[in-house]
């Protein structure tokens, strides 16, 4: 029987914001209410004007083979039924893209319509238009496809897969061995190590499922073509758009102020875009898809399956001597899509002797794609599972481990960590869960007829920056408007802008608009790798910068301000006013009519450190310039935290259930610490989801996604969680950017997946290095009596 | 979804009348094309799939009037077939007499789904094998007689153990059915031949012809249940255990009732789902227990007894040992009721 605190009541009423509102001020999401009444707009809300046709997908009951077959007379006969795209009618007129790892815009090369050919289960191989939904689903229905089958490959160990080096598929502008970390000769350090850990882990395919469904709504007026679709890249969708159907990126506008969820999966354009925006041209006519869940699976992105062989070797006193890693992913035919996140689990540690390398196992699926904390979820998993079979092995307690391996330089060039608090994260982590009191001897902690398991791991995830522009304008009444074409995906940040903004120009949040994702705004990169509140913020803050500085200016040489004389970068705007650092002060209006007549707009851009020098030029193609992480020359900049969580695995039926969770982080400054707080506990019981729940089940022999629905593919329900704690430890970073920010979105999960793995160890004495972890992988734990 | 008629039927007459099978050929009653209506939990998601395609609809809401009622005497438990999956999870009687039933209804899907479900409804829900529920994979033979069981090597992880064959694996997903099997309920019915009354363990078929899923003729409508009332229904217990705490299908459960004295098993009941192919009752594993003195070790005995003549297929052969020791924990749990 163990003294565990019992899980509290999570929600006790949200704190009050703060007073102030300004960076790091705790702040209630300013579009919190729209959201709540529905008032906020998201892309299937949108239907194009008037008079909308609707779009249903036919998708390929086959991975593998051609079409023999597409009978249109049934469908023709619905009532209703406009127009129906096949191979036939669209081949060559929507042109081939490069994806969006490879300098392009679409999250794969397979174009569905171009040709006979199917590469993927679920592919689309028609669109059906009718008048109505129902007309447009039934008429898919009656659809005819026959196929010539082949033989398919459907994962690993599967008959007639690719495998090939990720180094050897290196694309422009990747420096060779940039996926093969390594330091010194692992394999001797390896073998001459005293104590050693060699073994494989697997992850699952998942899907995102964001709630929000796939849906596409298209225009046409006088050439111009607007989109209405959930984007967290609206200048990479406009640009691809353009590109695929052969017009100018600036007769393409694509409107996205809120989406429902994205989690990567809205990332990169898919290929569903291009073929409403062709249909709506045919029709002349607006029409809108709404892909339904099942197509979801198979129609976007999704995190591919993974598998890993970790060789660790270490001194008995804990020192790593040796770290390999070697990863193998599964991608489609045709696309080298990977993760390779070789480049972090090389760089967590200190360790002499390093080598790597990662796989790409083309099989005949869907191209996998971005899904949140990508290379991290995967290749974390391994190594902190890896990490703590090592503390097992040595007999020392795994947050020890950790620490005598702890390094402010990666060990790979020995570039230095820009911040890292890992071991302060573990200390004000282990302290809240209360870690003093696990006994180390797996199945030792029960209460009742519950097994009890404790365990942690390190979280991390790179800091990036990526160039970005906005646009400001403050009004003579002391109005903001703050316009970019940055990405709302439910993180956030419509409030940190706003919060940004005020804290610059002395304004109340209540006098600043936010203006998002629409391709007329200034450029701002994709909202991925958890750079949108780094990049955006600071190209705010500069734009306000300037703003202040042009009213500063003209307040120091009129002769009628208190602040004549004075040098105007000394003073601040502040509660609506000008102030100098002696206290003097004039309102915000008249310091404001002195610098301009009208409104006062200020356009700016900002290019981050090791960002390419035409990153902006870039930015307005499209391309987003992400740098930071292990990519940058002299330096290298993460966020780290630490994860603890507590299993219960029933004695005799095995469920096993995670009720308490504690996570510590250092992230720089953090900007809304109430809307990171959500970030965060989000990310830790999504942790929570992988490891014992998330899994898409692919039929071998078919390599066809089985369990296409929420009703099979679970996540965690509320009663799955209990007690999510979040801690933030303090960091100040002034190398990252000029605000210090390092960005949270996606540290919240990375960790989860091990400490599970971890603490149902120490409950069962189970090693489960497979995930997710399920009952049946329980069911034979001998060490544990019923 | 195909266009359909819809009908409003206020009583059992104009409802038989309105889904009265057009031709004399007999057909298994999923494929009829008229099909009752209540709650709509499950027949609409298979009209989206495209797997169930009736041309007629009869909503059968309208008899919540008569055949909503529930009614516990001493003899026995009368349930209409318009209840609601949640009114009967929260009725005092059956909290009190029967919270087996209880439990294994405020255990099943989630709270607005219980809100609209009937439970005439319920009991006839079909199986979550994909294979079937997705007409776009070719081999089912629930589905599409004839060609084949795609789950016999497929993806098969919550499939049946019991009572199964070569040309269906598909598990019975309900959590009532196992409880109305368990008490030796019987199902009561109204159709174009009259009505009558089925002993609720032969409502459902064995998979030797899988499309015909029930003994109901089409065109047949569940009026309602009658539960037995005995001295076993108090010390009862449904267990299920499931990938997560609430939601999710069984992987395994089990519906058990016990009457004891002094420690020794007067009667046993012992329903089973998520592990067969239909609502099952484990008649050899009440046998084991009849009459003997209750322990761990007679509890084992009868779970042996109940998967004896299990089978696996792969990804579910855990569903063997899961089974055995859900109805162990079950049985336990219900030996230490302080009734």
């Amino acid at each position: 029987m163990v003294d565990s605190p019992r899980p509290q009541v999570m929600l006790q009423g949200a704190p009050p914001d703060d007073a102030r509102p300004g960076i790091g001020a705790s702040t209630s999401r300013i579009d919190g209410r729209a959201k709540v009444t529905g008032e906020a707009r998201y892309g299937s809300d949108f239907s194009g004007g008037h008079n909308p046709a609707y779009a249903f997908l036919v998708t390929s009951a086959i991975a593998r083979g051609r079409i023999t077959m597409l009978d249109e007379s049934d469908t023709r006969t619905v009532p209703g039924v406009l127009d129906i795209l096949t191979y036939r009618n669209v081949g060559d007129r929507i042109k081939p893209g490069k994806t969006f790892d490879d300098k392009g815009y679409m999250g794969t090369t397979i174009a569905p319509l171009a040709s006979d050919r199917v590469w993927h289960d679920g592919q689309i191989v028609a669109v059906v238009i009718a008048d109505t939904f129902e007309a447009a689903r039934e008429g898919a229905h009656r659809l005819k496809v026959t196929y010539a089958e082949e033989a398919p490959s459907a994962t690993f160990d599967s008959p007639g897969l690719e495998i090939v080096s990720a180094d050897s598929a290196s694309r422009e502008g990747e420096e060779p061995g940039e996926e093969k970390p390594q330091v010194g000769n692992a394999a001797q350090a390896f073998a001459a190590a005293p104590v050693k850990i060699d073994a494989f882990y697997d992850t699952p395919t998942q899907h995102h499922n964001p709630i929000e469904l796939f849906t596409t709504t298209c225009s046409w007026s006088n050439g111009k073509l607007t989109v209405w679709e959930s984007s967290q890249n609206v200048y990479g969708y406009q640009n691809g758009l353009a590109e695929q159907l052969g017009i100018e990126p600036s007769d393409v506008r694509i409107i996205s102020p809120y989406i429902g969820g994205a989690f990567g999966a809205r990332g990169s354009l898919t290929q569903r875009t291009a073929l409403i925006a062709y249909a709506s041209r045919r029709l002349n006519r607006p029409v809108k898809l709404e892909a339904t869940r099942q197509q979801g699976f198979t129609i976007a992105t999704y995190r591919a399956e993974t598998r890993h062989r970790i060789r660790l070797g270490a001194t008995p006193d804990g020192r790593l001597q040796a770290l390999t890693h070697e990863g193998w992913e599964v991608s489609s035919r045709p696309d080298n899509y990977k993760v390779a996140g070789t480049d972090a689990s090389t760089r967590l540690y200190a360790c002499p002797n390093v080598s790597s390398e990662v796989f790409i196992v083309h099989a005949d699926r869907n191209t996998p794609g971005f899904m949140r904390s990508p290379p991290e979820i995967p290749y974390l998993f391994a190594l902190e599972s890896a990490m703590d079979e090592l503390a097992v092995a040595l007999k020392m307690d795994p947050v020890e481990l950790r620490r005598i391996n702890d390094t402010q330089k990666e060990p790979i060039k020995g570039l230095p960590y820009t911040s890292r608090s890992l071991m302060q994260c573990f200390d004000a982590a282990s302290q809240a869960f209360g870690w003093s009191r696990r006994t180390p001897e797996p199945g030792s902690m029960r209460d009742g007829d519950w097994l009890i398991g404790w365990g942690c791991a390190t979280t991390m995830y790179p800091t990036q920056v990526a160039p970005a522009a906005a646009r400001v304008t403050l009004t003579p009444q002391g109005s903001a408007r703050i316009q970019s074409a940055s990405h709302e995906i439910g993180t956030g940040i419509y409030t940190v802008v706003a919060l940004t903004a005020a804290d610059r120009l002395g304004i109340p949040l209540d006098k600043i608009t936010v203006e998002l994702g629409d391709s007329e705004l200034p450029p701002a990169p994709v909202a991925g790798g958890s750079n949108s509140t780094a990049s955006v913020c600071n190209v705010v803050a500069k734009a306000c910068e300037e703003i202040r500085s042009r009213i500063a200016r003209a307040a120091v040489t009129a002769q009628d301000s208190v602040h004549f004389g004075l040098d105007p970068a000394s003073l601040t705007l502040t509660d609506e006013t000008l102030q100098s650092a002696d206290g003097r002060s004039e309102p915000l209006d008249k310091a404001f009519g002195r610098a301009a007549g009208g409104a006062m707009e200020v356009y700016a851009e900002n290019i981050p450190h090791g960002a390419p020098p035409d990153g902006m030029k870039r930015l307005y193609r499209g391309t987003s310039s992400l740098a930071g992480g292990a990519k940058l020359k002299d330096r290298i900049q993460f966020a780290f935290g630490a994860q603890f969580v507590e299993v219960r695995v029933d004695a005799r039926t095995r469920e096993v259930r995670a009720p308490r969770m504690v996570g510590a982080y250092a992230s720089g400054r953090i900007v809304n610490p109430k809307a990171a707080k959500s970030q965060l506990m989000g990310g830790q019981i999504w942790g929570i989801s992988a490891a014992l729940h998330e899994a898409t089940e692919i039929d071998r022999r078919a390599a066809r996604y089985y369990n296409d629905d929420l009703a099979e593919y679970l996540i965690p329900v509320n009663a799955d969680i209990e007690e999510v704690q979040t801690i933030f430890v303090p960091e100040e970073d002034k190398l990252v950017n000029d605000l210090g920010i390092k960005g949270l979105g996606e540290l919240g999960n990375v960790g989860l997946n091990a400490a599970v793995a971890n603490a149902v160890f120490h409950a069962t004495g189970v090693r489960i290095r497979e995930l997710p972890i399920r009952i049946e992988k329980l069911l034979d734990a001998p060490a544990i009596r019923s | 979804m195909r266009p359909f008629l819809y009908e409003r039927a206020d009583d059992v007459q104009s409802a038989l009348r309105a889904a009265a099978p057009t031709s004399q050929t007999s057909i298994p009653p999923t494929e009829a094309s008229a099909q009752f209506i209540a709650g709509g939990t499950l027949l609409l998601d298979l009209m989206k799939l495209d797997t169930m395609r009736p041309q007629v609809l009869v909503d059968i809401n309208g008899l919540e009037r008569t055949h909503g009622q529930i009614a516990a005497t001493a003899q026995e438990l009368r349930l209409g077939a318009l209840v609601r999956m949640s009114q009967a999870a929260e009725h005092p009687d059956i909290l009190r007499d029967y919270p087996l039933i209880a439990q294994s209804l405020q255990q099943a899907a989630s709270a607005q789904l219980r809100n609209m479900a009937s439970l005439g409804g319920n009991v006839l829900q079909r199986t979550r094998c994909q294979y079937f529920r997705d007409p776009s994979w070719p081999a089912c033979n629930k589905r599409a007689p004839g060609t084949g069981c795609s789950a016999l090597e497929g993806v098969n992880r919550k499939h049946a153990v019991l009572g199964i064959n070569e040309h269906c694996i598909a598990e019975y997903p309900g959590d009532f059915g196992p409880t109305l099997a368990a008490l030796g309920a019987s199902v009561e019915t109204a159709g174009p031949g009259g009505a009558r009354s089925i002993p609720f363990e032969r409502l459902h078929n064995g998979p030797e012809v899988p499309n015909v899923e029930t003994v109901l003729a089409p065109g047949e409508l569940i009026t309602g249940f009658v539960v037995p009332a005995g001295p076993w229904t108090r010390r009862s217990v449904y267990l299920k255990v499931r990938d997560r705490q609430s939601y999710a299908f069984g992987l395994a459960t089990a519906a058990v009732a016990l009457d004891l004295s002094d420690g020794v098993v007067n009667e046993a009941r012992i329903g089973l789902g998520g592990v067969a192919y239909k609502p099952w009752r484990a008649h050899d594993a009440e046998a084991v227990l009849r009459g003997k003195p209750f322990d761990e070790a007679i509890a084992h005995a009868a779970a042996e007894a109940a998967f004896a003549g299990a089978r696996a297929h792969g990804e579910n052969e855990y569903k063997l040992d899961l089974g055995r020791r859900t109805l162990v924990r079950a049985l336990l749990q219900a030996a230490k009721l302080e009734i």
